[in-house]
């Protein structure tokens, strides 16, 4: 029902986006990304490409088995109705965030999983999360997700993708 | 001696007369060449200690960081704060309840931090509520009011909230004698000495949850209880408060109240009273007060009427308490680091009294009394005497303590501060305040374990300190480096007022337990929307309940209809965030009510009664992100016999009419 109410809303974001622009784009009180980039010991540009794809984080390995994990999916949808629906959606559409169809195809899970746990850092240093703040404008709130809690909003995504 | 005390005297009247053409003389060369040094805290840098200083006459408590003076926060307690909604929204109401109703205002005048065998533990601070009677909790992991206990038999609790070494209670005492609550109060005043008594209170703290209960009153004569401390180390298990006008007067008693050469500091030794109350000696009696809890899990208060106080009597029970004597007026009364020396301040005296506990208890021992006042045993004033500190100042006040056997008083009358030391007695050295100070703060300094390092007077005049702003001026508190052999005053910083009594404490006892989020998982407000799926708009019968969302940067619901004329709205306002300093605040056009400030994944409640049909705007009122200010909606308000039906959307416009909500 709810999903039905919100379908405008890509239209609504683009009126917000003009409005930014007519604000020169506030201060921003609520920053709090301090923490320094840290310094990738990088030897050759291949590698560099392939660990930016990973973000920034703890999670640098994830297996990923190549069926569903449904008690992990389950535990992971019970999070997005908390912690996700209010900005993203789980079809192509753009809410405050992207929607997540497809999500799992375009990014790596160790990106995802490291932008969900280490939120401010990524927004700071992370080129492909800064690249979407540049399109949504509202900084990802880091919703305090543990390490687990990461792992099954993946697999919830990645049941959202069809996995089965 | 002489000679410095006329010199202060004469700095005084010349202050008085001649503020502010000109700034008296000392004031800048009082400041020593590092004192900038001393107290710039750089940008980004953390101060040493917490100073939790009472706010006084506006009810509320303030932070400030020690050694910049810099305000961190204003903690609403006594006093309903709308930029919080406390005491607005409906959850916090009942905080502000007593057995005379919602009381939205008090007076707060001093600190005590929970201790563990005498040391600052960092777990809660208490404050006193001196004008309808009542002790706070806050919580320090929060610095939220957690819980409000009312004193019943009690007017003006001015000696109170003092604290036991293990927290094993805080006190409450009638600085306005009074009928008790279960007499019939409707006595000529003039009856004062036949039918007005003084209560103390022992409030009892929960080891575990720091929650609040009196254990038993003490019934005593209606003298003026004032100030209190707790003995420590040696004397622990003894409770030491001050009072004036032993003469019992009605009236005029800056006159009346000041015919005794001496009046006396009250001894209770509350291990004795605890086995009077277990083996009975207790009298049960009915009286009525508010008892008020805040629900973490549900970020919602419960105010009980509690119906029943245990008093005790010290004719039923001897040997509870004695009357020690103490020159003129006492006010301040502290206990040093090692329990055995009680400082007893007359406001009228020109000497400090130092009583020795070692004493006290050989007097109690050989029953060397002075006979007794209205049935209590007084001690033999040079039996329990240590000595006293000759020639201090003037109109000595209030004493803390360093970790090195020195002492400090406070002197409003020559507004100075004069270092001692507690063993010999001998005046160290003495410095100027500008101007009348009250109380002062050395960290740990009513402890056991006195931090030292800093001085903070709390002055009641700051005249020419600071820039004018009219008849009312800031108020203030000063600065001292006590580190060495010579007080340094370093720092004036304006504070909230009043400043009365304030404590400090290491950061680090602190901030590591400082909460950064509610966590949206235990939210148990019945009210919360935990998640947009839960978000939704139900009437019931005239209450139109609206369970809404906040996240960075909109509300869900944030369009609805429906309402009529005749209802009363209440946004249940869950602000899903789970990131640290990311409140979402909420306001509706015309609400009689203050905004509600959301912490992250709390739920707040906002009541509003619609005046006229229309459409109200409503908005975030803190700013929470780059489209902060598209953070709005709209409430649409039809007449009473309207058919608008209950309807409510996020991101979509022209609403269809909801479906029957779900049960």
């Amino acid at each position: 029902m709810k999903l039905k109410l919100l379908t405008a809303s890509a239209l609504f974001m683009g009126t917000l986006t003009f409005t930014l622009i007519a604000c020169g784009g506030g201060a921003e009180k609520k920053t709090t990304d301090t923490t320094p980039a840290p310094v990738a010991a990088t030897t050759d540009k291949s590698q560099k490409e392939k660990d930016d794809k990973k973000g920034i984080g703890k999670f640098t390995k994830v297996d990923i088995p190549a069926t569903l994990d449904k008690a992990m999916a389950d535990a992971g949808s019970k999070i997005y109705d908390t912690k996700c629906m209010s900005c993203h959606r789980l079809t192509e559409e753009k809410l405050v965030g992207p929607g997540w169809k497809g999500v799992t195809s375009r990014r790596t899970p160790e990106w995802v999983m490291n932008f969900a746990t280490n939120t401010d850092e990524m927004l700071a240093n992370d080129p492909q999360a800064q690249a979407l703040l540049e399109t949504c404008l509202v900084r990802m709130p880091n919703q305090s997700l543990t390490d687990d809690d990461a792992r099954h909003v993946y697999e919830f995504m990645r049941k959202n993708d069809g996995v089965k | 001696m002489k000679k410095v005390l006329s010199k202060l005297l004469l700095a005084i009247i010349t202050i008085s007369f001649l503020a502010p053409a000109c700034k008296p003389k000392g004031a800048e060369s009082a400041v020593s060449g590092d004192a900038a040094q001393k107290t710039y805290v750089a940008p980004g840098k953390y101060d040493e200690f917490y100073n939790f200083v009472s706010g006084g006459f506006s009810g509320q408590m303030s932070v400030y960081g020690i050694p910049s003076g810099r305000l961190f926060r204003v903690i609403p307690v006594f006093s309903v704060d709308p930029e919080k909604g406390y005491g607005y929204s409906e959850e916090t109401k009942a905080m502000l309840n007593t057995s005379h109703g919602f009381v939205p205002w008090d007076d707060l005048h001093h600190i005590a931090l929970s201790e563990t065998d005498g040391v600052q533990d960092g777990r809660w601070v208490f404050g006193n509520g001196n004008n309808t009677p009542r002790i706070a909790r806050v919580d320090l992991k929060t610095f939220r009011t957690a819980e409000i206990i009312e004193i019943p038999n009690s007017a003006g609790n001015h000696s109170s909230p003092f604290i036991t070494e293990n927290s094993e209670y805080v006190v409450a005492g009638t600085r306005f004698s009074v009928p008790m609550d279960n007499s019939n109060g409707d006595v000529p005043i003039n009856t004062y000495k036949q039918n007005f008594r003084g209560t103390v209170s022992f409030i009892a703290v929960d080891k575990n949850t720091g929650g609040l209960k009196i254990n038993f009153q003490i019934l005593l004569p209606g003298v003026n209880f004032d100030l209190a401390r707790a003995g420590k180390g040696k004397s622990h298990g003894w409770m030491f408060f001050s009072c004036y006008n032993s003469e019992r007067a009605n009236t005029l008693l800056e006159v009346n109240a000041s015919q005794k050469d001496k009046d006396f500091i009250l001894c209770v030794n509350w291990k004795k009273a605890e086995e009077y109350l277990a083996a009975g000696k207790g009298q049960k009696q009915s009286v009525k007060y508010a008892h008020n809890v805040y629900d973490e899990k549900k970020h919602m208060a419960t105010s009980t009427i509690e119906n029943e106080v245990t008093v005790l009597d010290p004719k039923d029970c001897p040997d509870m308490v004695y009357f020690m004597p103490c020159p003129k007026s006492p006010h301040g009364c502290d206990t040093d680091p090692t329990g055995e020396y009680i400082v007893g301040s007359g406001k009228l005296a020109a000497v400090i009294p130092v009583f020795s506990f070692t004493k006290i208890q050989q007097a109690i021992a050989s029953k060397n009394f002075d006979g007794a006042y209205e049935g209590i045993p007084v001690l033999k004033y040079d039996a329990v005497l240590h000595g006293e500190v000759q020639k201090p100042g003037l109109g000595p006040l209030h004493t803390e303590f360093d970790a090195n056997g020195n002492a400090y008083t406070s002197f409003f009358v020559s507004s100075e501060v004069v270092k001692w030391s507690v063993k010999d007695l001998k005046v160290l050295d003495r410095v100027p305040t500008y101007y009348s100070v009250g109380h002062l703060s050395v960290p740990g300094g009513p402890t056991k374990k006195p931090w030292g390092k800093y001085l903070i007077a709390y002055n009641k005049i700051t005249k020419d300190r600071y820039l004018p702003t009219g008849p009312e001026l800031a108020q203030s508190a000063q600065m001292y480096d006590i580190s060495g052999d010579k007080m340094k005053l370093i720092l004036d910083f304006p504070t909230i007022g009043e400043p009365h009594y304030a404590e400090a404490i290491p950061a680090d006892l602190i901030m590591k337990n400082s909460q950064k989020i509610y966590k949206i998982e235990e939210n148990a407000n019945p009210y919360a929307a935990i998640g947009d799926k839960n978000a939704r708009v139900e009437r019931k019968g005239n209450e139109v309940h609206v369970y809404m969302t906040a996240i960075r940067s909109h509300f869900t619901p944030d369009n609805i209809e429906g309402v009529k004329m005749g209802d009363v709205v209440y946004f249940h306002v869950t602000n899903l965030e789970q990131d640290w300093d990311v409140p979402h605040g909420f306001a509706v056009k015309g609400a009689n009510n203050a905004e509600l400030l959301i912490m992250p994944g709390e739920t707040q409640t906002l009541a509003w009664k619609p005046e006229k049909p229309g459409v109200y705007p409503m908005y975030c009122t803190d700013f929470c992100s780059a489209l902060h200010q598209e953070m709005q909606g709209y409430i649409r308000v039809s007449a009473a016999g309207s058919n608008v039906p209950i309807t409510f959307s996020t991101g979509k416009t022209n609403p269809e009419p909801a479906p029957a909500p779900s049960k």
